[in-house]
């Protein structure tokens, strides 16, 4: 297919975004029903354009049309067929046209679902993000077209970024733009009810389940990451501080304190104003995570090719587009913001806390990005600080929250119960002291590894006596609505997680050695025997193979073979070889030949290292677990039937909430 | 939270720091345009470089001492496997490392020595020699900022050159080869 007619297409849908901005939004102002109509029509217009654009993109890579441009830097013959159609967002003309599509599939999921929202709202709605896709389609079809063509074409690509050719990065990008645009939603609600001046907070309740379904997919994005640098980076680590990462982790903390102000906002209707800002936040730290990363401002693993033009058109995009609506929330603000105020020691002071250090977890992730920009603005030159900053700032940030989290669910709204806090506090000490003595028992010893046992029974530990609470307190039926079945996984999965990180921290053993062929080397109670090295052969690239017989009291586990690959391009890439373990991971990674026969090699024991991403995955199903709450079904209040049937589930629940 | 926005002017704080943040980036995009990470006078240039003595990271039972280093120029290159800007580095140092024609020493800057062996293992070793300091302690003496600087020091042992940022070709080309130059003709 003709690669201009990709290009046709991007233009078309910059003018359908253009009108999708305008229209609906005078429709609603004026309230003109038929301006108003034409909302779906151009979402769902603009959607096929950039479909059709996206697909034309695909063939193209699908094709070895390496007349364009993108396809002939991003993509070589040998190849295999799957990284030829991920190498469609390996780069960064295409993988705008990704966040593109992406966008507009949250907004055609809104479209399909949110057809009972009060028009003039869903209007409004889907004018915002009519507005949000108009720049960025502008940006593209401006600065970084990806349908340029390349004449006389080559007659081979250059071949995808070896480190890109991994399955992780098949699903990393798609999974993490999903959560980053899918705040685009919460903060077109935001911004739809401070231009309408909803005096009613019943918008947040309809922007909930999109928020946890964008964190869900943000949580797993991030999760696909840390696996994908875990096996291809090959230094067996799992976060790096690098600054795209942290860009991804600014929205996720960002998120988490959103989902919780929401709740409160939709169940208290409290913090209305807190609600507003975190929701223009989420999604103005998913457009500055954009904009850091393509704008050649910092230097990273991730990095894109830049040019200057693509960072001062994203800046003024953020400006205007996080500029302006923080000027409407200055102006609008007090007209819909207000609401309850509660006591100092109930469920939402827990959840101040949480989304307190939340906030500033995220401030400080932000200072310490930018520190490159800070040392030359103070001209002291441009300079990363790195893990020695982020760790422990992190750490302290962290562990009043995850103190104060069991608390949360245990406590009830709006007022003191300190009775129900000592109870819990005692039932919760004794659980943690009960898992510390068996870790001892099972050979924990180091005070960093019973930190890590005692935090995460903490917090599980919390979530199994609120479990047990519901159970005996609440109507049969509704024991575990999905709302609070997601808060459980989620909290849950914290737990996991602060197991997975800190045991694997204090338990791994590592060993960089140097062996011949019939080498052996004894790692924890394993023992890694070394056959040697032999030639072979990929789709495109050669690599020397190690072979490591893995065996523990004389019983064979594992065989493992990594690899050393050297591409067509000539760039050369470590795959290191896992054998995975709910347990642990063995790991090994081959280094250099050292001569004499002898090679470096490095050799882990990784234990509870899946724990880590065990804990992401819990987090994000409890996202998207909430997303199923019947509370979140629409339903339009002038239709009898939905009328007569509302009644019976609905009584229970308000009863419930009131005590939970 | 929610008297924030009560109180007048409260409302305005966040697009205030927005705006700050705006008025920042600009200056860093502005910054790069018209700068590339260029000289920044040191008080320790033409001065002695402080004594060290600091465990090579091959061998940390052997030490490099600024004695051992006398007699011939030689660059130090700070450097971390944390420090992303170093990997931007890294492949004009590969280039360069045989065409200063005077040693190039590593200095792994507040770093655990098996991250930087796998750094230097997965991209290959530009340096002839590597030392460590992983308290940071020593390159508090040599004034580094961070990560990663570049030092010209003397057969005297006196820091005759310092670049702070990521070394390029054209800072080399302009600014560190025609002072190793300058050496070498110094020394003849």
């Amino acid at each position: 297919m003709n690669p201009e007619l990709g290009q046709v297409a991007l233009i078309l849908a910059v003018v359908l975004a253009a009108l999708q901005c305008v229209l609906p939004i005078i429709g609603a102002w004026r309230g003109s029903k038929p301006l108003m109509a034409t909302a779906s029509t151009l979402a769902i217009g603009q959607f096929v354009f950039v479909a059709l654009a996206f697909g034309i993109l695909m063939w193209a890579f699908w094709t070895n049309d390496f007349s364009v441009a993108y396809v002939a830097q991003n993509s070589n013959l040998a190849l295999p067929w799957f990284y030829k159609l991920s190498a469609v967002w390996g780069a960064h003309e295409g993988s705008l046209l990704l966040w593109m599509l992406i966008l507009n599939s949250w907004t055609l999921a809104l479209v399909a679902l949110g057809g009972k929202l009060p028009q003039a709202f869903f209007s409004r709605v889907i004018g915002v993000l009519g507005f949000v896709a108009f720049g960025f389609l502008l940006y593209m079809i401006t600065t970084s077209n990806p349908f340029l063509r390349l004449l006389p074409a080559p007659v081979n690509g250059a071949d995808l970024n070896p480190v890109l050719q991994d399955p992780g990065l098949v699903f990393h990008p798609p999974l993490l733009y999903m959560g980053y645009v899918g705040f685009s939603v919460a903060f077109a609600f935001a911004i739809a009810a401070l231009l309408g001046g909803e005096l009613k907070s019943t918008w947040v309740r309809w922007s909930r389940p999109w928020t946890n379904a964008a964190w869900g997919f943000l949580t797993v994005g991030i999760v696909a990451g840390s696996a994908w640098a875990y096996y291809e980076l090959g230094w067996g680590g799992w976060w790096f501080w690098d600054p795209v990462e942290n860009a991804s982790f600014m929205p996720w903390l960002i998120g988490a304190a959103l989902i919780h102000a929401q709740a409160i906002t939709d169940k208290r209707d409290g913090l209305r104003a807190w609600t507003l800002l975190l929701s223009i936040f989420a999604f103005a730290f998913s457009l500055l995570g954009t904009f850091l990363v393509r704008s050649g401002l910092l230097t990273s693993v991730h990095a894109f090719a830049f040019a200057p033009s693509r960072g001062i058109f994203i800046l003024v995009y953020l400006a205007v587009v996080v500029g302006g609506s923080l000027l409407l929330y200055a102006l609008r603000a007090p007209k819909v913001s207000g609401g309850k105020t509660f006591a100092l020691a109930s469920r939402e002071t827990m959840m101040v806390i949480g989304n307190l250090m939340l906030t500033v977890a995220c401030a400080m992730v932000l200072l310490g990005t930018l520190y490159p920009l800070v040392g030359e603005a103070l001209n002291i030159g441009r300079i990363s600080v790195g893990p020695p900053y982020f760790g422990p700032l992190f750490l302290i940030l962290m562990t009043p929250l995850v103190l104060a989290l069991p608390f949360g669910p245990l406590s009830r709204w709006g007022k003191a119960d300190l009775k129900v806090w000592r109870r819990a506090l005692i039932r919760i000490v004794a659980l943690v002291v009960i898992a510390g003595i068996v870790a001892f028992a099972l050979g924990a010893r180091g005070w960093y590894q019973l930190l890590g046992v005692s935090a995460a029974t903490w917090v599980m530990a919390g979530v199994v006596l609120f479990a047990i609470k519901r159970w005996r307190e609440a109507p049969r039926g509704h024991k575990y609505p999905f709302e609070m079945l997601g808060m459980m996984l989620a909290h849950f999965g914290i737990g996991v997680f602060i197991a997975g990180a800190i045991l694997t921290r204090s338990m791994s053993v590592e060993q960089d050695v140097s062996m011949r062929s019939g080498g052996n080397v004894a790692v924890g109670s394993y023992d890694f025997h070394f056959n040697g090295v032999t030639e072979t052969q990929g789709p495109n690239y050669q690599a020397q193979q190690g072979t490591v017989v893995i065996t523990r009291n004389g019983r064979q586990v594992v065989t493992l073979h990594p690899q050393k690959r050297t591409y067509s391009g000539g760039q050369v890439q470590t795959e290191a070889a896992i054998q995975a373990g709910v347990f642990r991971d063995l790991y090994v990674s081959l280094g250099d030949p050292i001569g004499d026969g002898a090679w470096s090699l490095r050799v882990y024991n990784k234990p509870f290292v899946r724990w880590i991403w065990g804990g992401g995955v819990l987090m994000m199903l409890g996202g998207f677990a909430v997303v199923l709450d019947k509370r979140f079904r629409l339903k339009r209040a002038v239709e009898p039937e939905t009328a007569r049937a509302e009644p019976k589930p609905e009584l229970p629940r308000k009863l419930a909430e009131g005590e939970a | 939270m929610n008297e924030v926005a009560r109180r007048p002017g409260g409302r305005f704080v966040p697009l205030a720091i927005f705006a700050a943040l705006v008025v920042f980036f600009v200056i860093g995009l502005v910054w790069n345009q018209t700068h590339d990470a260029r000289f920044v006078p040191s008080p320790l240039i033409d001065k002695p470089a402080p004594a060290f003595r600091l465990p090579r990271l091959e061998n940390p039972t052997q030490f490099v001492t600024k004695a051992d280093m006398l007699g011939k120029p030689y660059l130090i290159n700070v450097f971390a496997s944390w420090c992303f800007a170093c990997g931007d580095e890294h492949p004009v140092l590969m280039a360069y490392r045989d065409k200063f024609g005077i040693p190039l020493i590593g200095y792994d800057y507040k770093d655990a020595p098996q991250d930087a062996r796998a750094w230097l293992q997965r991209h290959g070793d530009p340096y002839h020699e590597v030392i460590t300091d992983q308290s940071g302690d020593t390159a508090i003496n040599f004034g580094v900022y961070g990560a990663p600087e570049t030092y010209l020091i003397d057969a005297k042992g006196i820091i005759r050159y310092k670049h702070i940022g990521p070394l390029t070709p054209e800072v080399i080309a302009k600014d560190l080869e025609p002072k190793i130059h300058a050496l070498a003709q110094e020394g003849t």
